[in-house]
């Protein structure tokens, strides 16, 4: 009881209104997989051919739509209430697994659809843009006067 | 019930065995992240709340741990399509 109380004294408003970070990381990611799905695609069509190739495709636009759909819903969520981020956040993770669940559901007896591919398809995208992310975050964590725009903020003009 | 069983057309104990299999997989695969989930968000949100000025921080800690705990069940939950072939 006595951490709630604290908690109210430092106004956990001012928590749920920091910028949308959630955003941020998933605009990046998206922009980063311009650089990771042609190789993924690729790869996925030397591999199991031209199935594959479309499983693959299938595998990465449901990775992206799910990681963007994630951080949409955390960023609102944030900025209405830190109990609305819990709601989100658990509520969000059965609603996109449902929407997956649908979206191979459908395809997945279509004649084009190679269930490996897809598998290994979603599993690679998702580490890989998460490994990659994750770079440049705990750089950016464990340096914090690495990160870009802070040198030229430094330095007098 | 052997006798039940063997009054069952051919594959369709497998057939069954499977779907079984399938939802045993996907549950499983389920379970572990929303737990996970429950509890990177849970720590995040006593984090903000103890110190708001750190949210930003915690809230993109927060983010990439929720989604590569989401990995294990999107894992899963691809190996439970896959076993059904």
């Amino acid at each position: 009881m006595r951490d709630a109380h604290d908690a109210d004294d430092k106004d956990p408003k001012a928590a749920a209104g920091a910028p949308a970070v959630e955003k941020a990381i998933a605009f990046d990611m998206l922009r980063r997989s311009v650089w990771l799905v042609p190789f993924v695609l690729i790869a996925a069509t030397l591999i199991w051919g031209a199935d594959g190739a479309s499983s693959s495709a299938v595998a990465v636009g449901l990775v992206l739509v799910n990681l963007v759909l994630s951080a949409l819903a955390l960023s609102w969520a944030a900025n209405v209430s830190l109990n609305a981020i819990m709601a989100v956040a658990l509520g969000g993770f059965a609603v996109r697994m449902g929407l997956v669940t649908l979206v191979i559901v459908l395809v997945k007896d279509e004649p084009w659809i190679d269930l490996v591919a897809l598998g290994v398809s979603v599993l690679v995208t998702h580490l890989g843009l998460l490994f990659w992310e994750l770079r440049y975050v705990s750089a950016s964590l464990a340096f914090p006067g690495l990160k870009p725009g802070t040198v030229k903020e430094a330095r007098p003009s | 019930m052997l006798s039940t069983l063997a009054q069952q057309a051919p594959g369709e104990l497998e057939a069954g065995l499977t779907a079984v299999g399938r939802g045993i997989v996907y549950g499983g695969a389920a379970i572990g992240p929303g737990v996970g989930i429950g509890i990177v968000v849970g720590n995040a949100i006593t984090a903000m709340a103890r110190q708001p000025e750190a949210a930003g921080m915690v809230r993109t800690t927060m983010f990439l741990g929720i989604a590569f705990t989401e990995a294990l069940a999107l894992f899963g939950f691809v190996l439970s399509f896959i076993i059904s072939g």
